[in-house]
């Protein structure tokens, strides 16, 4: 890259995160009023069931709710700006904390899981298309359409019962460390990386012997998307006129496929592995569920049914920075695949 | 015609396989060309011309199939040639450019990068070399600052800047054979004549041949040595230019020369070619694919066609002109 490209890039990434600020005050507004919306009444749930009529005002004016929405919005945003997302009613600690351990929980999965799927959908999608009509083809469409098909849960199950039930070759799926380890110092949240920053490798082992499980789980389901986006730009880009001039010029059959086709054939797959992820970030509850995986998931999905709004506030928030974050860096690796981008910035 | 010709085509037959039946895309095509010399196929669209360049190049449609046919190119059938042995004659030995320059080059590649690929494959050349070998040689094709060009993206550059850069691609390992198919489709006509002339300059260079594909007979009249007229997959006549200008033998060709415009002519004498061209999954196609649309048919010519043997001057027709 030379150096103008290299400052279109920058340019390309300062663009981006401006225009991400109108879509961040469209969440916070969006995310304030949408858990106001939530039926129930939060004061009459935490005064619980005996509560006297006193009691649940009392419970009221404590939480703020017997303010008017702006005021209420007002004060939310105000410690939004600190950088406090309130306390959870349900477990009474902040949520913050709660984000900050469990996102790391949720997003070391998914990745794995996604580099897992990754490794096996983008080479067969690949195949595929160099070879259409062919066993490895039809391999390809059984595979991802098993993977789709069959319920994330039904997976994790199947999983757990062959590989810990009757092989006993995976732990017990308790979360994620076995009981007997405790969790290495935090610096990014990551086990995998914080055991080894910490340079315990029977830590990492550990840790690593957990995720394999639901990693699997969720590896498999991503499959289906990968691998046909992958095969469908593949066959695109391999029936284009620049291929057609590589084959002519006598390149090898592994340069025309990956140098030539396959790079052009990068931009789409990156789009669907942005989605597929944060896809897979915040819905992956019942894998989390099956492996007893302490994620944001699960957690947003008990704070919901217990009409706990702060943690709801805090899950949909982050979710909403994740997705700016995400796309941000498909736009820059946009930009690095593919010159015509970076001009276009 | 040199004694021994650069590439020697005989009795090619190429068929595809659609879903609606079998197109019997060429039939016996047979043609010649020595070593520099510049031979034409002319044609209109869908006569067959670029499939007999894509069959030579053995890079046809997969649907497609060879079913008959030898092309020997320095002592190697391409057609029976294992597919290692053509894909180090490709690029090679016989190389190819094409229409729509700006999409046939790999777009997300800088130009000076897709040259060198070409030259790392075939040329011998060294891989710290190779910038430095594909700089000279978008310098021999003319384009300008060459150095500061190598690191430009296709989309950076002119239909005809483009067009420079597949040339500097094609005969980047010096072939013997060039197969140009529509090299000026889509530029304008100034840039039309700086390419032909590179291309007329570069080969007359090296001794080597060109074929060129085109369905401008005006344009084919001016460049070439011989001309090949195809027709829905036939040959219908293959003479020295002169010739075939002057004294045309076969009523397409006669049709053909009517109809393109020169500027001494008006353009309402301009002659259009009754019909169309047949069907060609048809099963009845009749021996002379022409005959349907032809105002000289004569009973003879139900017959089978004369075979295109390698005359000097050959028209496969029952009743020339």
């Amino acid at each position: 890259m030379t150096r103008r490209e290299r400052a279109a890039v920058a340019t390309l990434i300062l663009k981006r995160l401006l225009m991400a600020v109108p879509s961040l005050i469209g969440v916070v507004i969006v995310t304030f009023l949408l858990t106001r919306a939530l039926p129930g009444d939060p004061a009459a749930y935490f005064a619980g069931p005996a509560a006297s009529k006193e009691a649940v005002e009392e419970v009221r004016v404590k939480l703020g709710l017997d303010k008017s929405l702006p005021e209420q919005f007002v004060r939310y945003v105000r410690d939004l700006a600190r950088g406090d997302l309130g306390t959870s009613l349900t477990t009474g600690q902040p949520v913050v904390s709660e984000i900050r351990t469990r996102l790391p929980a949720s997003a070391e999965l998914t990745l794995l899981g996604l580099i897992v799927s990754m490794g096996v959908a983008v080479p067969l999608g690949i195949l595929a298309a160099t070879r259409p009509g062919s066993l490895i083809d039809h391999a390809c469409r059984v595979v991802a359409t098993a993977g789709v098909s069959l319920p994330v849960f039904f997976t994790g199950l199947i999983l757990v019962y062959v590989f810990y039930y009757l092989l006993g070759w995976a732990p017990a799926p308790l979360g994620r460390l076995d009981i007997f380890f405790s969790a290495p110092p935090p610096v990014t949240g990551f086990y995998l990386m914080d055991s080894l920053i910490a340079g315990n490798g029977e830590l990492f082992l550990a840790s690593l012997n957990q995720l394999v499980l639901p990693a699997l789980t969720l590896g498999i389901f991503s499959l289906a998307p990968i691998a046909r986006m992958t095969r469908a730009s593949m066959l695109a880009v391999l029936s284009s006129d620049f291929v057609r001039t590589a084959r002519a010029s006598g390149l090898s059959p592994f340069t025309i496929t990956v140098t030539y086709a396959f790079r052009n054939a990068m931009l789409p797959v990156v789009t669907t592995l942005g989605m597929v992820f944060s896809f897979l970030l915040g819905a992956n509850v019942l894998v989390e569920k099956v492996f007893a995986w302490p994620g944001i998931g699960s957690f947003a999905v008990e704070a919901l049914i217990a009409s706990d709004f702060a943690p709801v506030q805090g899950f949909v928030l982050t979710m909403a920075v994740m997705y700016v974050a995400l796309n941000l860096m498909i736009d820059v690796l946009y930009g690095l695949i593919d010159p015509r981008v970076r001009i276009d910035a | 015609m040199t004694a021994v010709p650069a590439l020697a085509v005989e009795d090619l037959s190429v068929e595809f396989r659609t879903r609606s039946g079998v197109v019997k895309a060429l039939e016996h095509v047979s043609f010649a060309v020595g070593k520099g010399e510049t031979l034409a196929i002319v044609g209109e669209s869908g006569s067959g011309k670029s499939v007999t360049a894509y069959a030579l190049m053995g890079i046809l449609d997969p649907a497609g199939r060879i079913t008959a046919g030898r092309a020997v190119l320095g002592g190697l059938d391409l057609i029976s040639a294992s597919a290692s042995q053509l894909a180090d004659v490709r690029g090679r030995e016989i190389a190819m450019i094409f229409q729509n320059p700006r999409t046939a080059l790999n777009p997300i590649r800088p130009v000076g990068r897709q040259i060198a690929d070409v030259l790392m494959r075939h040329g011998n050349v060294p891989r710290v070399e190779a910038p430095a070998r594909a700089v000279d040689l978008l310098r021999a094709v003319g384009i300008t600052d060459p150095a500061r060009r190598a690191k430009a993206y296709p989309f950076e550059m002119s239909g005809g800047m483009c067009q420079r850069v597949m040339i500097a691609i094609a005969l980047a390992a010096r072939p013997a054979l060039l197969i140009a198919d529509e090299p000026t489709t889509g530029l304008d006509v100034t840039t039309q004549a700086v390419i032909m002339d590179i291309i007329a300059e570069l080969a007359g260079e090296s001794g080597m041949a060109t074929i060129f594909i085109t369905h401008d007979l005006a344009l084919a009249g001016q460049r070439a040595d011989r001309v090949v007229v195809m027709h829905a997959g036939h040959v219908v006549e293959n003479a020295a230019t002169r010739a075939l200008i002057a004294r045309p033998s076969h009523p397409y060709t006669a049709e053909l020369i009517a109809a393109t415009p020169d500027s001494a002519a008006s353009l309402d004498a301009l002659a259009s070619i009754p019909g169309s061209l047949p069907d060609l999954r048809r099963a009845d196609l009749p021996p002379c694919r022409y005959s349907e649309r032809c105002p000289r048919k004569v009973e003879r010519c139900d017959a089978p066609l004369p075979r295109p043997a390698l005359a000097e001057h050959f028209v496969a027709c029952w009743n020339p002109l």
